[in-house]
């Protein structure tokens, strides 16, 4: 287990609630930029992450530190409001229809957003509409799925097709306890991870190879 | 030398005590949920199952004809469709209603219970459940948020208090639950219809009802998951006292159905403290000890409980030995059954675990394979019924057919 340096980061780490909450006002109050505090706190949700993945967290811990991360950006949120996001690229995600799993996709999406994108989290039981119409809106490059329920993979299968079949060009990475490279093949996506830091991983491979390409999303 | 019913079914119920008891039955008894095999294999839809009571028991009776387990799966849980659409229930979604016609049910999950009404759920549960709980989760019942609590209507001079009675939306709410009523006493009519059909074929029963880990209920159907888990950090008092009231409730249950039903066998599936839901020091405080409680308060009353250790567990099996040696039944799922039966192996009656991928993907040589070993390490000097790792649900026929023959056949003692 990593030990952060910085005391806001530190203490998501650790879980301390009404620390992070007073932390992050006393900083705005202070006159530090937001921008910097959110990413002192994503650097803490990292850390969560990390130790979920290595065991020395549980499913238990992950929920609340969503819930803290949850508290302090509505606390940061209307200062956030008009600062210039700086980002490394948009990532629509979201757990396909029928399946209500997100802790997961959760996790997945706090690393994402450690590294830096800018994920547009579409939820639970999610449709194919919804997951185009996120798509054309951000112009996002990447789009991720969640699924935990074999009943569901046929489901995700048809939205791929349909996200296809309305010309969006995005590459597809999808996730979930039991995906491997069979699935992936089946539902004709292009990638799969079995954890979250293979996520980031991947979508770092891509968001590279886009930048070559002049992606702006 | 043919038995006659009444002596194969002494046969058997001893031969799952003897297991239970930890002593050495004439063989590793076979005790499984069929589940929705049992349409499967009968050649009808997963719906009619749910919801054709004839069908259903047509099918129930003919799988346990055919693969003759030493206790019979009671198909209570699948025929409740009629019941569930009186209901307008909205916690499930089940085969024809939501899901495909071929899929099994789902639990829906949701914070059905906020944060803040504790305090009412403490103070007087089963009028919280009347009037804030039934409206959340059946669509039928949700005029029940305008009764007035019935602790108000104890005598002449506060009758008004039944005055929203009179009002129609009430009205067709107390319709729809006599409905249920019905629904529901038509079903307990073929559930019971089902256990006479079995012991004429000398069948005991599995199961004699259920109950669940204080824990669990609050978490599975009244906070949600994710409720529950910051409940730990945000209200931990609040959910201590919770599970206090729901304790001496779920023992209530549990030793209840046993007794209604003459059977028992009181199932308890474990849900939210599995290795992965909470560290070892969040199980200490807030799962195990009124999950045991519960337990204990079962056998005190001379049941036993038939424990489904969903998930893996196994970093909680220390923890788990503390029951008394030979009442209780561990149904594992993913925990490693052979480091339970070295730590367990004195106290518990392990029940397990072929795993689901090789009953639903391998081939019968597969299954044979895991069951030998099954009862080879686990087998060994008893205290062992062989089952699946979840239910039979998915299983190719085949293999279910070996994992029946195999284990009547090298699972004797000799
Ligand atoms: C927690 C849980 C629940 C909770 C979910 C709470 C929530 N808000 O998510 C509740 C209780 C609601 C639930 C309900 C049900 N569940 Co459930 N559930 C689980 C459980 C125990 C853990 C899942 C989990 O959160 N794991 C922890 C996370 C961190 O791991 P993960 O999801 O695998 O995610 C990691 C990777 O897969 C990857 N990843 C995940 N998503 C993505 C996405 C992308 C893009 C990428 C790149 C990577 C990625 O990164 C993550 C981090 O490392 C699993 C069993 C298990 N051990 O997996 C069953 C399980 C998934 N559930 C199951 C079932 C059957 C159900 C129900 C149908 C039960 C029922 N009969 O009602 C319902 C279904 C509800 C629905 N419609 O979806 C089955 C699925 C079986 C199957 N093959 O289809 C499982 C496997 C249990 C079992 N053994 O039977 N469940």
């Amino acid at each position: 287990m990593a030990t952060l340096i910085d005391e806001l980061a530190s203490a998501i780490a650790e879980l301390e609630d009404e620390k992070v909450l007073e932390l992050v006002t006393t900083r705005l109050d202070s006159g530090i930029a937001p921008l910097a505090i959110v990413d002192n706190l994503q650097q803490g949700m990292t850390e969560v992450g990390m130790r979920f993945e290595s065991g020395d967290y549980f499913l238990s811990e992950l929920v609340m530190c969503g819930e803290i991360m949850k508290d302090a950006m509505a606390v940061l949120e209307p200062h956030l409001a008009g600062a210039d996001q700086q980002h490394r690229g948009s990532i629509v995600i979201g757990t396909v229809k029928g399946d209500v799993h997100d802790l997961g996709k959760n996790i997945v999406v706090m690393l994402l957003k450690g590294a830096g994108y800018n994920v547009i989290d579409l939820g639970i039981d999610v449709p194919a509409e919804k997951f185009i119409e996120a798509l054309k809106e951000s112009q996002a490059p990447l789009v991720g799925m969640s699924v935990l329920l074999t009943a569901c993979q046929e489901g995700m299968k048809e939205i791929i097709e349909e996200i296809r079949a309305a010309g969006l060009k995005v590459a597809v990475i999808i996730g979930g306890n039991y995906v491997d490279e069979a699935v992936k093949n089946y539902v004709k996506a292009d990638y799969f991870a079995h954890n979250a830091s293979d996520a980031v991983k991947i979508a770092d491979e891509i968001f590279t190879t886009a930048r070559g390409s002049a992606h702006s999303a | 030398m043919t038995k006659n019913p009444e002596e194969l079914y002494q046969e058997r119920l001893k031969r799952v005590e003897d297991a239970i008891a930890l002593r050495v039955p004439d063989r590793v008894p076979i005790v499984t949920f069929f589940s929705y095999f049992a349409a499967r294999y009968a050649g009808i839809t997963y719906e009619e199952y749910t919801y054709d009571a004839e069908k259903m028991l047509s099918a129930a009776i003919k799988v346990h004809e055919d693969f003759e387990p030493d206790m019979a799966d009671i198909p209570g849980i699948y025929y409740l469709g009629p019941t569930l659409d009186a209901l307008g229930f909205k916690q499930l979604r089940w085969p024809g209603r939501g899901v495909g016609p071929n899929k099994p049910y789902q639990f829906v999950e949701g914070e059905y219970m906020k944060a803040e009404e504790y305090d009412h759920f403490i103070e007087d549960p089963t009028d919280w459940i009347i009037r804030k709980y039934y409206p959340r989760i059946c669509s039928e019942f949700e005029p029940f948020s305008q009764m007035a609590p019935f602790k108000f209507s104890f005598t002449y001079f506060n009758m008004g208090s039944l005055a929203p009675f009179g009002t129609p939306a009430l009205q067709k709410a107390v319709d729809a639950l006599k409905k249920a009523g019905e629904a529901s006493m038509d079903a307990l009519t073929y559930i019971m219809k089902f256990g006479q059909e079995m012991a004429k074929r000398g069948f005991p029963i599995s199961l004699g009802g259920l109950t669940q880990a204080p824990y669990d209920t609050l978490g599975d159907y009244f906070r949600g998951t994710k409720g529950i888990m910051l409940d730990i950090y945000r209200r931990p008092e609040k959910l201590l006292r919770a599970l206090d009231k729901l304790t001496p409730w779920m023992i209530e249950l549990g030793v209840t159905s046993g007794k209604q039903s003459g059977n028992p066998f009181i199932f308890i599936p474990l849900h939210k403290g599995s290795d992965q839901f909470m560290n070892q020091d969040q199980f200490k405080t807030f799962y195990w000890p009124s999950l045991r409680k519960v337990m204990m308060g079962l056998i005190d009353a001379g049941m036993t409980p038939v424990v489904f250790v969903e998930a893996d567990h196994t970093s909680r099996l220390e923890i788990m030995s503390d029951v008394p040696p030979g009442k209780v039944v561990y149904h594992l799922e993913n925990t490693d059954i052979f480091k339970a039966k070295e730590i367990l192996g004195d106290k518990v009656c392990l029940k397990g675990n072929v795993p689901m991928p090789i009953l639903c993907l391998g081939t019968p040589d597969d299954v044979k394979a895991y069951c030998k070993k099954l009862i080879d390490v686990v087998g060994k000097n008893g205290g062992f019924i062989m089952d699946t790792s979840v239910s039979l649900e998915d299983a190719k026929i085949e293999n279910a057919r070996a994992m029946f023959d195999f284990t009547k056949d090298y699972g004797v003692y000799r």
